[in-house]
């Protein structure tokens, strides 16, 4: 069964369905959204079910048709366990954020169309798929860049009152990343000599160190733009800010993974000994973002643009623990990347409920929420939480991963980033008690608590967060296999115990 | 250090120890997901889970007696949790349950009292849930059998402390004490996370067994540098210096919890981890003279800060810090120490949980009052609260023959034989506890009444007084039971050692006789000013040193100054230079490419109509592109 082509063309179907509603059948849009997720969602439950990490194929239901062929170009798909993941995360989140932005387009001014909105989602879903599952590099850079167009439509024609310049300037900055991507793909096809755009055959195919440096920077910076790294980051609390919550969700917990994501797969895997030659500079950029996000976070008046910062922190420890290369720390990225997303998902989503009743989003509008909203606020607590990594919670998990599996072979960078645990405190106690803590505000009295279609937005990444956080074997027995055949074509040597405890047996090298 | 092997597949009560945590986490869960459904029997739920635990720890341990002492060290798997990395799982020692009646034990009792206290409380289901929590993480840090799972009981213990310091979060003061705690615990666990890393690289793994084994096989700077982020992970969550300056402000939460958390269980778990990590600190001296350093300087500066305040729950929470001082102290001494420290940490886990307990009782009788000036003469009024708090009392001075006597006392002797000039300085503290005990004592229960107009006070309910009476019975005779014929050290020995020589009881030594009568001018001293003379209802200005007792040494003004005013400078420039210099630099260097600055402001009218083009211009250059590499 074609499972990756179904998965990508359920939402395009549905997105086009949507699209064809007659006009004012809002809710029959919002509906029928709702359902092709869910189908989606299910779809990929199916899938993941006969997913079987130990298998020795590199990518499991792997699908290539060829597409341009004068250029060896294919419609190649395929996932391991990495991939696999990322695609369960887009899965997981889309439904809930179209619960989540069931008012959100409904327009203040009726020139918006809120089927066009819910449209564009179920297109982006699809895309989001396809960037994950693309084992062709070209179609790879197909959906990255097309990702954009829903995404830029969503912030550009439904988002605040800065929306146009957030819009335009997320658009600028991805294009710029693009354009240097396109170049090296293009080199990438050229220099191999493969006639072939299959990810899967050009590995080792750049030995030249020159080479390999030049293609590196090209899809390093596009990658380093969309995650974002510092300094490269300034789109993104404007885009995430002038978003509707729900598109921020998704713009930060799924599309900005892309660019991590595309760190391990492809800068790693096809330039191996560029990614070590420019492991410094990584890891520089990547402390000083966590370090710098976080304290920029906690200068933050607005509440979403704080959460973006924090963002910014976090995507420095993923980027951190892809090039530390051990298995510790790439696992612990890779898990990272969905933990974040969810977390960062439930912290936008309460943070949409909060600006959607109170009408500001300025932190000091508010104060108290918790004597009026318990529920409001015990979930925008336990959100919180997972943003700072509290043990018991998903996201600690994929923290310790990073910052321990850094710490073998890095360890100064590692310290570093580990005062990010004290920064993540600050930054979010702080927000939770300027909103949440201390006599209620006037304009919050009466604030209503949770409506039962928020619950059913929030409990289930609440869920998922705790049951992560106590039992993350099933999700890491899933990416380890496929983070180890990647570490094995970069070669690297795994850290050895200065004095091995004996009486377990060593784990981390497998 | 000689310890028995660790034996793996434990059966009966100690197999199913996990329950112990599982309970009341249960609990914990029942009582928040159930929201006011769960009102009407919250409470009763909480006490019961609470208690359930305690029914499965003393079951363990009365099968762990029935054991020969190389038997008693029990692995309990439960389930692998980073995979390659950490299996969870128990370890059920003399240790670890010691810890766990404790915990248990006087956790119940607060609970119960708990009923009675929170009775008016509106939110007292959502207490009882906190405290819970609390129970659960404190038995998963001393019982997980990894450096990983005490982390995550460890910063569990820290959500339950930040829970219930700010309950009543409507009030600024307890809302920020709350963040306070969390945030000077992070900086702690900053650097226990650091030493956990560390003893991963070195050692390949985190569990305590097989990394205790080698551990004296390791360099002597890794096991130092180890043992010292240990010890700052321990000074955050047991409110050492330097890291001590969040116990005083926690007192903004309700009493029980000053009694539970900050006195009786969770302030001594860095205690725990120093006694617990006893392999890598006897393999370190260096780090090891530090403990004792920091337990020495923090027993002193407890009892400075306990002289001056006239907030009741604030002078007992400088008395927590400084005998928590002298239980860091013993643990730095090595096996020889070990025992005392964790005989006092009991012992003080009775008395002081008695002490709050009798104040909370107090304030209960005087609405909520806790200046010790608006206090006097409630003895007559309230003789179960009085009677239980003097036992409490005389047991922390160490009056002959209460429990704080022989465990302080065996401190102070195994401090003298370490090094001498610990020992009096220990001795000296004893003095200071002496004087600032009995100002407590003596301005709450004596002298003459100078009660608000409106206060009427009474004795409290007995779900309150009894649980009281319970905890001055063991302030009274569990020392004697500890020390005598070291009962205690032998039954901790497979877990943590033993000196090769038992120590003996000596209760005429020099030292022993000096802290007495040290202990008897302080108590003097105390009578004179605040007994037989009147106590002024309004603070008199004090010298120079009770200011600086009474700004709590200035803790806070140093850690303003140092760090949180510089840190709010590097946010505002951060933030200034973040909306200004980097996205300036960039937008900059984005526009130039395109034109000028003005081109990029003018791209966000008509921007579909641009976005069209930039479209046009990239699919232009793909199939340009394309052409060209395919005529090469």
């Amino acid at each position: 069964m074609p499972w990756l082509s179904i998965l990508i063309a359920v939402p395009v179907l549905g997105s086009v369905g949507v699209a064809l509603l007659p006009k004012g059948a809002d809710k029959l849009a919002k509906q029928l959204t709702l359902a092709v997720s869910l189908i989606v969602l299910g779809l990929t439950i199916a899938m993941a079910v006969q997913f079987s990490p130990g298998s020795t194929d590199r990518f499991q239901f792997a699908e290539t048709y060829r597409w341009i062929p004068s250029f060896g170009v294919h419609f190649g798909v395929g996932v391991d366990g990495i991939a696999l993941v990322l695609i369960a995360l887009s899965a997981v989140l889309v439904p809930i954020v179209v619960l989540a932005s069931w008012h959100d387009a409904d327009a203040p001014t009726a020139k918006r169309s809120v089927k066009a909105y819910f449209s564009l989602l179920l297109l982006l879903e699809a895309m989001m798929v396809g960037v994950f599952a693309a084992t062709d590099v070209f179609l790879f850079y197909v959906f990255f860049e097309a990702m954009l167009i829903p995404m830029y439509f969503m912030i550009g024609s439904y988002g605040g009152a800065q929306r146009s310049y957030a819009a335009v300037k997320f658009l600028l900055y991805s294009l710029f990343g693009g354009l240097l991507m396109l170049v090296a793909v293009i080199a990438l096809y050229v220099i191999a000599d493969k006639g072939t755009f299959m990810f899967p055959e050009l590995i080792g195919a750049i030995t030249d160190p020159a080479t390999q440096k030049w293609l590196f920077l090209g899809f390093f910076i596009a990658f380093a733009i969309k995650a974002p790294l510092w300094p490269f980051h300034t789109w993104l609390p404007d885009a995430a800010a002038q978003a509707p919550a729900g598109a921020a969700v998704l713009l930060v917990g799924v599309l900005d993974k892309v660019g991590t994501y595309g760190m391990l797969r492809f800068c790693l895997e096809l330039f191996p000994d560029a990614s070590k030659f420019f492991t410094p500079l990584v890891l520089v950029l990547s402390v000083v973002g966590i370090v710098y996000g976080a304290i920029v976070a906690i200068g933050q008046t607005d509440m979403k643009r704080l959460i973006a910062y924090t963002s910014i922190s976090h995507f420095g420890f993923i980027a951190m623990g892809v090039f530390a290369m051990t298995a510790n720390a790439a696992s612990g990225a890779t898990l990272y990347m969905v933990n974040h997303g969810f977390s960062t998902g439930a912290l936008f989503l309460i943070a949409g409920f909060l600006i959607y009743r109170r009408g500001s989003h300025h932190i000091q509008d508010y104060g108290g929420v918790q004597k009026v909203a318990p529920v409001l606020a015990g979930t925008f607590l336990v959100a919180g939480l997972s943003g700072l990594a509290l043990p018991g919670l998903s996201t600690f998990v994929s923290e310790f991963m990073v910052l321990i599996g850094t710490y073998e072979r890095y360890v100064v960078p590692a310290i570093i980033a580990t005062s990010g645990v004290v920064l993540a405190a600050i930054y979010i106690l702080w927000m939770y008690q300027r909103v949440a803590n201390g006599p209620t505000a006037e304009k919050v009295q009466g604030m209503r608590d949770l409506d039962s279609r928020e619950k059913w937005v929030i409990v289930p990444l609440l869920a998922l967060i705790v049951a992560l956080g106590f039992f993350p074997k099933p999700i890491l027995d899933v990416i380890n296999p496929a983070v180890d055949k990647t570490l094995a074509n970069v070669s690297v040597t795994e850290f050895k115990p200065a004095v091995p405890a004996v009486a377990e047996p060593k784990g981390a090298g497998e | 250090m000689e310890t028995a092997e660790i034996i793996q597949g434990a059966g009966g009560a100690i197999g199913a120890s996990w329950l112990m945590i599982a309970l009341p986490l249960l609990g914990a869960a029942i009582l928040l997901l159930g929201g006011r459904r769960t009102n009407g029997w919250g409470h009763l739920l909480g006490v019961a889970m609470s208690l359930g635990a305690f029914v499965v720890a003393v079951l363990s341990f009365v099968q762990m007696l029935g054991l020969d002492d190389s038997r008693r060290r029990q692995a309990v798997e439960l389930f692998d949790f980073i995979p390659g990395m950490v299996k969870m799982g128990l370890l059920i020692d003399p240790l670890s349950i010691s810890f766990a009646l404790l915990i248990t034990g006087v956790g119940s009792l607060i609970h119960i009292y708990s009923i009675g206290y929170m009775s008016h409380d509106p939110d007292r289901r959502r207490f009882f849930a906190y405290l819970n929590l609390f129970v659960a993480a404190m038995l998963l840090l001393v019982l997980a059998d990894n450096y990983v799972g005490l982390y995550i009981g460890w910063e569990g213990v820290g959500l339950a402390s930040y829970l219930l310091i700010g309950f009543w979060q409507h009030k600024p003061s307890a809302a920020t004490a709350a963040k306070k705690a969390f945030i000077v615990n992070r900086v702690g666990d900053f650097g226990l996370a650091i030493g956990i890393f560390t003893i991963w690289t070195t050692f390949g793994s985190v569990a305590y067994g097989p990394v205790f084994e080698v551990a004296g096989e390791a360099d002597q700077g890794v096991l130092t540098a180890i043992g010292l982020l240990l010890l700052l992970g321990a000074c955050g969550k047991s409110a050492q210096l330097p890291l001590q300056s969040w116990l005083l402000d926690a007192m903004e939460g309700p009493t029980p919890v000053s009694a539970l958390i900050h006195a009786a269980t969770m302030v001594t778990a860095g205690v725990y981890l120093v006694v617990r990590s006893g392999a890598i600190f006897e393999a370190a001296s260096t780090a090891q003279f530090v403990v004792t350093i920091v337990g020495v300087a923090t027993l002193l500066a407890g009892a400075i800060i306990g002289c001056a305040k006239d907030d009741i729950k604030k002078a007992l929470a400088g008395s927590t810090m400084s005998q928590i001082g002298y239980m860091m102290l013993a643990a730095g001494l090595g096996p020889v120490g070990y025992a005392f420290a964790i005989a006092h940490l009991i012992t003080h886990g009775f008395f002081k949980a008695n002490m709050f307990l009798g104040a909370g009782s107090v304030m209960h009788a005087m609405n909520d009052e806790v200046d010790m000036r608006k206090y006097g003469g409630l003895f007559s009024v309230m003789k179960v609260t009085a009677i239980t708090f003097g036992i409490g009392y005389l047991a922390i001075i160490g009056f002959p023959l209460l429990s704080g006597y022989f465990t302080k006392d065996g401190i102070i002797e195994s401090a003298m034989h370490v090094n001498p000039v610990l020992g009096w300085l220990a001795v000296a503290g004893a003095g200071i506890t002496g004087f600032y005990m009995s100002r407590v004592m003596f301005m709450t229960f004596f002298g003459k009444r100078r009660w608000a107009p409106d206060a009427h006070p009474h004795e409290s309910p007995a779900v309150m007084t009894i649980p009281l009476v319970i905890l001055s019975i063991g302030s009274v005779f569990l020392g004697a039971y500890l020390i005598l014929g070291n009962r205690l050290m032998l039954f901790l020995a497979p877990a943590v050692g033993r000196p090769a020589d038992l120590p003996g009881f000596h209760p005429f030594s020099a030292p022993g006789l000096t802290t007495l009568a040290l202990v008897a001018v302080g108590a003097a001293i105390a009578w004179a000013k605040y007994g037989r003379a009147e106590v002024p209802q309004v603070a008199p200005r004090g010298s120079f040193l009770t200011t600086f007792a009474r700004r709590d040494l200035y803790g806070d003004a140093l850690n303003e100054s140092l760090f949180m005013r510089p840190g709010q400078w590097l946010t505002r420039i951060a933030v200034f230079f973040d909306n200004r210099a980097v996205d300036g630099l960039v937008n900059g260097l984005a526009a130039g490419i395109g034109g000028t600055s003005g081109r990029m402001r003018r791209l966000q009218n008509g921007f579909v109509r641009s976005y069209a083009l930039s479209i046009l211009f990239g699919a232009a250059m793909v199939v340009g592109a394309l052409l060209y590499v395919g005529t090469l």
